[in-house]
């Protein structure tokens, strides 16, 4: 089968999932949508048309993005729209059934969107909702409209598309395209992609390597898995047009075992693609020859860094080393190697099957194209998001996020993971390109962002991210092993009120001289959230060092639970819930909480809250408790 | 300045200082070549650089901070290696390694030469100022599972040079980092302790610890050193004894010694004990009413000279001992011939290799290492056959995997999954017995590929008619068949090794020890010959030799058909020369060789035998019958340092001195003679050996042992043995000479046969071969092929090693290293006594399940006297060396049910 067979092929399946005679559910099956309960739902949905001997297809799609409102369940019924559904349950989904399926129904409180324009009255297309109406999705276009699992429907929508247009021209015309499109790797330091490459190709080394970096490691980052388990082709073809355009004949994806379904999704697309002819020796008789293979990661989040990852490939501890030799010239198994992110190759075979000037209408000047953000913590709507380069974080945060949960206040947004920094309010409006972001003092990273509320200690935030960075460190060099040691240790101490009058100013010279002196770029980036949370928030370090207080009530050590006499209705619920038994009182006796005894769980301030909001968490000084012993806090 | 640069060297400035350094060194290494101090503590000048511990950092021209250490010098560099910015990441982290470090300096082992203290001083750490780090001391307990040196991971800065120690130059790995973050340690496979790792207990990761994490089990320091050699193997390595009163301390590795620029393994660096052993015969012993009885040296050697001189002539037997020294064998050989009036005198190298003589005699014209060990590192390819380099060789085997390392080919052959077979690139398994089919088979592809140096062979060689002929019988099949190694394999290695640039053989007791060892070894030179590997740097045919001074033992005539250099004794002129030189009359005919010694001893015609530190008991094969001619005796002495199991059955011992109480020279396997000298007064009343020997002979009433000094004595070895006319203490006190070295002019000669060969007429010689079997083979009464070898924590007989307490913890009794499959048949559990029979006796041993071993073949070391693996072995040698088949007997196994 030549390549436009294939078209004509994958275009017949594809298309007849949305012009079908028969009912067609998509069920959203990422590992967003299963642990949401997607699997459940789908058994359902079957059992149910099973019961009533309805004839149906159920295709298992990847991640449309929108975390929120997982799991989410599309149903195309012959003649109708297909209709997005969001948070369905297993009743729900039996609901569905009865009332749209059988009954016509389409129970429209339920509905997301729809996938046609004006299909139903009310109901927006699904383009047009609030989350995703700002959005631009170019590189996420297929996750969660076509099924991973089959490499026509990648194929009907232009797959494979960008990698025969490379293969009509020659590898440095490729380069060239990529050039002209500015992409710069969105793995997080935004070298520009091409140079890269022709480093590679230039090399007059006879083997080469080409590397697709799929260990996404930072906590709160899900893009690259998404991406992989949504629509794995879009890297894979993005790896062939890169071992093309660079003379590599060997390509490895190394891909973290804590992402099951990324790899099961990535071997059998990689099945598929030998099928397919696409992978292998003389690839739909063009020549070229190219092979891939799998490598899984034990979890070392250091293992991103390019020397650590390909120290694991060879099979040695991913430990770093120094650059130069950079990997270009000097990299798997001593041979020039080229490492590209997931998004990166996925943006390669858009390029490629579009032109450069498609993509780079997106972005800045300096930074072109979309970028795939993971949104996260206290938005009211979290989820894989794209957008072009230069959106700003107000944009994402009020208009896609939908605002702080609660509707509370916006305090700071970590952008670039542990790597990254913390920026506060008055950097809302800052374009999320990757120049803008180093001049606030944060970076691109690989998308993850953070949001935060009013409730969230930035001290806690920098020792929760220190604790990861000390915990993934891989000891080689003196610095990072150790001045992290030191540094949350500190950190460690000003959160449980121990803090030294000095220690503000130690962890900004421990944080200055491990920068400079670590490494590799885990070492190098480790203290970003330390210092930017004291560039912005040294305040709050103020309070808990001087006065032992933490002012969003969050460092356990510096808090206490206490009852307010006027309000205490003398229920018994919290002292009954109380599970050390530190709640004196009785029935028509005021409760008094025994601070000796008291683990500051918090059960019994969120047992009272919803009833009579007599338990109040209280940091000493801030504390309306005149009672309140504060030599017994110091303790 | 720069006028006078080279074409190699670049001009740099550091801290605004003009200096010169060669192209590709780093910045550290200029600095510290020009004797500017920059601060490092995971820097070692033997390793590729860590870049752990981010002291020496310094700046350039850009303003980057690099690790100088990492960082190669440029032309026309600009690096500041002390600034604020600098000053401020140095103390940092030396602050930081001192906040997690215990700080008990004075208990500490390596206080004083700590390179923490040393970095803390310099950058002059203050107390306040660490007051304000959290202080952690990472709390990990102390592995004291080693019997040579403890692990104290608390006190670890994780530079790392212990694990690049391990796995760069040593090549096992036996540590790793391990763990995460803080967590972070060097630890084993499994984090068992080290003892059960795969550690050599080298001691190199202790010498290149540079804080107490890694530290001796003895740390007491030595009053005074002393440059002597190592007693154990042929490599000859370089060592300092540490001296403290009059007992050894310690031991550390010579870093200008050229065979192990500091190096040493695990007997050479902890092995020492024996020296100073309560066990150590002190005094003379005469066996009374079958006791033995104090004496004074005086009645000792009165009662020697009383009943030896019974025996002058072909009755008495002399066996010399490759332990001692040139000077020593010399004077001993010049005994028995002047003295005693016989050339019944032969030593241990009748056991390894005198095939090796005899076959390389005969086709390249001298029976020695042709090429120097530091040249095996550079060698495109090496073939090791027969031997087990790492347990055998150890300082040798660190050439091998540095060789491997830079990119050179090694091919191993060995029935055994030896250590090297990890390192190689092609392991050739073949039937053992088969060497000469294995070799010639390739010899036969090499030639028809026509991948042979026809240059080399027309112009340097003779005979390859008619040896092209002998290789007809060699063809794939045939060897794929006899040999049991797939033809795949054998072309890759004819081809890998004939493509080569350079290509060199090592080789062992594999190739030597079999009733055909001759004829391996001219197989082995064959091949070398045909590819044009000899004459040339790092290749070559390299047989390695086992005792320290087997080399000289042979070399100063030890042998019964040569005198001192290789000189007919049945040569008229040269015995007129040694008649006129030592004034007296003597035979005329070659003596007996060891073996017919031992026969003739059994058969009464030997009746008095002067065993020299050899334990023939436990050395030669079939034991029984060794011990049945000892007791035949009418009079034996035996001088040795410890009541051995061969003394105990002489009528007289006398006890020596160690190689630490007393001068002489050496000659290690790459015919290097080198000095080594007394330590310490020897123990007791023993005595050295040349001494001994020449108060016999004065009371024999001969003439020419009046020496005073070993010195005197090399003079004398020097004027009659033309290899070594050149060498004399004074050049020696400079550093090692490798024969042949004609005169005081000569500086001695590396490489062997460079323009011609050291034949008669100066061809290189082929030797047409064909296929010997075993002398005994497996039958159905005896279906196993019992292999013998040795470990590499002991050492011959034992003598020395099973007195060394940390050697026995590490491998204090024989095993029985069986396939589990056919353990299995057996019904034979790891760890179970078995027995182990063959036609001429039995030994029980525990079983040890290993897939090292092909099926159908077994293995033993010979250094037990509780598991004596000789009664075993087949006494059926080797025609022309007389070197018994060792590698190779017929045996039965039994479970033992008792």
């Amino acid at each position: 089968m030549n390549f436009s067979e294939m078209i004509q092929q994958a275009k017949e399946e594809y298309n007849s999932l949305y012009q079908n005679e028969e009912l067609v559910i998509l069920i959203g099956s990422a590992t967003c949508g299963n642990s949401a309960g997607a699997s459940i739902v789908s058994s359902t949905i079957q059992e149910e048309l099973e019961k009533h001997n309805i004839n149906y297809k159920i295709v298992e799609v990847g991640c449309i993005g929108l975390c929120y409102a997982e799991p989410i369940v599309t149903i195309i019924k012959p003649g109708s729209p297909a209709i997005f559904y969001g948070n369905i349950t297993p009743d729900m989904a039996v609901e569905l059934v009865d009332s749209y399926i059988i009954n016509n129904d389409p129970l429209l409180d339920y509905a997301l969107g729809t996938f046609e324009d004006g299909g139903i009255d009310k109901i927006p297309h699904i383009f047009d909702i609030p989350v995703l109406k700002p959005q631009v999705r170019m590189i996420l276009r297929n996750c969660g409209f076509i099924d991973p699992k089959n490499i026509l429907h990648y194929i009907a929508n232009e797959g494979y598309s960008g990698f025969v247009n490379a293969l009509g021209m020659k590898p440095q015309q490729v380069i060239q395209t990529i050039k002209k499109s500015g992409l710069r790797g969105r793995g997080g330091a935004g070298f520009p992609t091409w140079q890269k490459w022709q480093f590679c190709l230039d090399s007059a080394e006879k083997t080469k390597y080409i590397i697709c970096n799929a260990d996404e490691g930072d906590p709160g980052a899900f893009m690259n898995r998404s991406l992989l388990e949504s629509d794995p082709h879009s890297a894979l073809e993005g790896l062939l047009i890169a071992a093309y355009a660079t003379g590599a004949k060997a390509g490895y994806i190394y891909c973290r075992a804590e992402y099951p379904l990324a790899l099961e999704r990535l071997k059998h697309a990689i099945m598929q693609m030998r099928e397919f002819r696409l992978l292998g020796d003389n690839i739909l008789d063009s020549g070229f020859s190219f092979d891939i293979e799998i490598k899984e990661g034990a979890g070392a989040f250091v293992c991103g860094e390019e020397t650590a990852l390909i120290a694991s490939i060879e099979g040695r501890r991913g430990m770093p080393r120094t650059r130069p030799p950079f990997p270009s010239t000097s990299g798997l198994f001593g041979k020039p190697t080229v490492i590209n992110n997931v998004e990166t190759l996925a943006s390669v075979s858009l390029i490629m099957q579009k032109s450069p000037h498609e993509f780079a209408e997106y972005g800045t000047r300096q930074s072109k194209g979309t970028k795939t953000f993971s949104l996260v913590g206290k938005v009211k709507k979290t989820g894989l998001i794209e957008v072009p380069l230069g959106t700003t974080l107000r944009e994402v945060i009020y208009d896609i996020g939908g605002g702080i949960q609660n509707d509370g206040d916006f305090k700071a947004v970590q952008i670039g993971g542990p790597s990254g920094g913390c920026l506060p309010e008055s950097f809302i409006d800052t374009p999320i390109d990757y120049d803008s972001l180093n001049l606030a003092g944060a970076i691109m990273g690989s998308g993850g962002l953070v949001v935060m509320d009013q409730n969230t200690c930035m001290v806690d935030v920098a020792r929760y991210f220190l604790e990861f960075t000390q915990k993934e460190s891989c000891g080689k060099c003196v610095p990072c092993r150790l001045g992290t040691k030191q540094m949350l240790d500190i950190l460690v101490d000003i959160t449980e009120g121990k803090g030294k009058p000095n220690d503000i100013n130690l962890l900004v010279e421990l944080a200055e001289a491990i920068k400079l002196a670590s490494l590799c770029g885990l070492g190098q980036t480790a203290p970003n959230p330390v210092l930017t949370t004291i560039r912005f928030f040294k305040d709050e370090y103020g309070a808990h060092i001087q006065e032992r207080m933490c002012p969003s009530l969050l460092c356990r050590e510096l808090i206490s639970y206490i009852v307010l006499p006027d309000k205490c209705q003398s229920c018994m619920l919290c002292l009954k819930s109380c599970p050390v038994d530190a709640i004196i009182g009785g029935k028509k006796q005021i409760h008094v909480i025994d601070q000796t005894k008291c683990i500051k769980c918090g059960t019994c301030f969120e047992v009272c809250s919803e009833k009579f909001a007599a338990v109040e968490k209280v940091s000493k000084t801030k504390g309306k408790n005149e009672k309140l012993d504060d030599e017994k806090i110091d303790k | 300045m720069n006028n006078n640069m080279n074409n190699n060297e670049v001009a740099l400035n550091i801290d605004g200082l003009q200096i010169k350094a060669n192209k590709g060194i780093t910045i550290l290494q200029a600095a510290l070549e020009n004797n500017i101090y920059i601060p490092n503590l995971c820097y070692s000048p033997y390793l590729k650089p860590g870049g752990a511990c981010r002291l020496c950092m310094v700046e350039i021209d850009d303003g980057r901070l690099v690790t100088s250490c990492e960082t190669p010098v440029e032309q026309g560099m600009n690096v500041v290696t002390e600034n604020s910015k600098i000053n401020n990441v140095r103390k940092l982290v030396a602050e930081l390694l001192i906040a997690n470090h215990e700080v008990d300096c004075l208990t500490c082992a390596k206080n004083d030469h700590c390179k923490l203290q040393e970095i803390a001083a310099y950058l002059g750490i203050e107390k306040e100022k660490l007051g304000n780090l959290r202080r952690v001391l990472f709390e990990i307990p102390k592995d004291t599972s080693n019997p040579f040196f403890d692990r104290d991971l608390g006190k670890c800065i994780l530079c790392g040079i212990c694990v690049r120690i391990c796995r760069d130059i040593l090549g096992v790995s036996a540590i790793d980092f391990g763990f995460r973050g803080y967590e972070t340690r060097i630890t084993t496979f499994s984090d068992k302790p080290i003892l059960e790792s795969s550690c050599v207990s080298c001691g190199e990761c202790v010498v290149g610890c540079p804080v107490g994490a890694l530290v001796p089990k003895n740390t007491l320091q030595p009053s005074r050193e002393v440059k002597t050699i190592c007693p154990y193997c042929g490599v000859g390595c370089g060592i300092y004894l540490g001296v403290r009163g009059n007992t050894i301390v310690n031991v550390r590795g010579d870093s200008d010694n050229p065979v192990n620029k500091g190096n040493l393994c695990v007997k050479g660096r902890f092995g020492y004990n024996f020296i100073n052993h309560p066990k150590r015969l002190t005094t003379p012993l005469i066996k009374r009413n079958g006791k033995f009885i104090e004496v004074t040296w005086d009645e000792a050697l009165d009662y020697i000279a009383r009943n030896i001189s019974k025996y002058v002539g072909d009755s008495f037997a002399a066996i010399a001992s490759a332990k001692c020294s040139n000077e020593e064998n010399y004077v001993f050989q010049k005994f028995t011939r002047a003295v005693m009036g016989t050339n019944n005198i032969d030593h241990c190298a009748r056991l390894c290799h005198v095939s090796t003589v005899a076959g390389l005699g005969k086709t390249l014209g001298s029976g020695a290492m042709t090429n120097t060990i530091a040249e095996i590192a550079d060698s495109a390819c090496i073939f090791a056959i027969g031997t087990n380099t790492t347990s055998t060789h150890p300082i040798t085997a660190l050439g091998i995997i540095k060789a491997v390392q830079n990119g050179g080919k090694l091919i191993v052959a060995n029935p055994r999954e030896i250590d090297l077979c990890r390192h190689a690139d092609i392991w050739l398994q073949h039937c053992p017995g088969t060497d000469v089919v294995l070799l010639m088979g390739m010899m036969r592809q090499i030639v028809d590929r026509e991948l042979f140096d026809s240059s080399f062979v027309n112009d340097r060689c003779e005979n390859f008619n008619l040896f092209k002929k002998s290789l007809r019988e060699f063809d794939l099949d045939s060897v794929e068949k006899i040999t049991g190694v797939n033809k795949d394999k054998i072309i890759e290695a004819a081809k890998t090794f004939a493509s080569s640039k350079t290509a060199s053989i090592l080789y062992s007791m594999g190739i030597t020890q079999h009733s055909h060892g001759t004829d391996n070894v001219i197989a082995v030179s064959n091949l070398a010959l045909l590819t044009g590997n000899i004459g040339k740097p790092s290749a070559g045919v390299n047989p390695l030799r086992g005792q320290n001074n087997v080399q000289g033992s042979c070399d100063m005539g030890c042998l019964p058909d040569v005198y001192p250099g290789y000189q007919s004794v049945e040569d008229y002129k040269i015995l007129e020369k040694f008649q006129r030189a030592w004034d007296c009359k003597l035979n005329k005919s070659s003596g007996l060789t060891l073996p017919q010694i031992i026969e003739s001893a059994h058969d009464g015609k030997i009746r008095a035998m002067y065993i020299v530190g050899e334990n023939l008991i436990l050395s030669e094969p079939n034991s029984s019958h060794v011990i049945e001619s000892l007791e035949k005796l009418e009079f034996a002495v035996v001088q040795d340092i410890f009541l051995t199991e061969t003394a105990l059955l002489a009528d007289v011992v006398l006890p020596a001195c160690t190689f630490a109480e007393r001068d002489g020279t050496f000659t290690n396997t790459e015919r290097r003679v080198q000095l080594f000298q007394r330590a310490i007064k020897p123990l007791g009343s023993s005595k050295p050996d040349w001494w001994i020997t020449c108060e016999i002979s004065k009371r024999l009433g001969a003439k020419g042992f009046d020496f005073h000094n070993t010195k005197e004595i090399l003079e004398e070895i020097a004027s009659l043995t033309p290899i070594y006319g050149g060498i004399f203490y004074d050049r020696l006190e400079k550093g090692g000479l490798q024969w042949p070295c004609s005169d005081a002019e000569d500086n001695g000669t590396s490489i062997l046969h460079m323009n011609q060969f050291a034949t008669e007429n100066g061809k290189g010689k082929f030797l047409p071969l064909s296929y010997k079997p075993s002398a005994e083979l497996p039958d159905n009464e005896y279906p196993f092929i019992l292999t013998t070898g040795r470990s590499l924590y002991q050492y011959h007989t034992g003598t020395m090693t099973r007195m060394v307490e940390g050697l026995n913890k590490l491998y204090g009794h024989d095993f029985v290293e069986i396939n589990p499959k056919d353990a299995s048949d057996l019904d034979i559990n790891h760890d179970e006594f078995v027995r182990v029979i063959s036609r001429r006796g039995e030994v029980k041993a525990k079983a040890k399940l290993t897939d090292a071993l092909p099926k159908g073949v077994i293995f033993m070391t010979f250094h037990f006297a509780e598991t004596p693996t000789n009664i075993l072995t087949n006494s059926a040698m080797d025609p022309i060396s007389n070197t018994p088949e060792l590698k190779f007997c017929a045996v039965k196994i039994e479970k033992d049910t008792e």
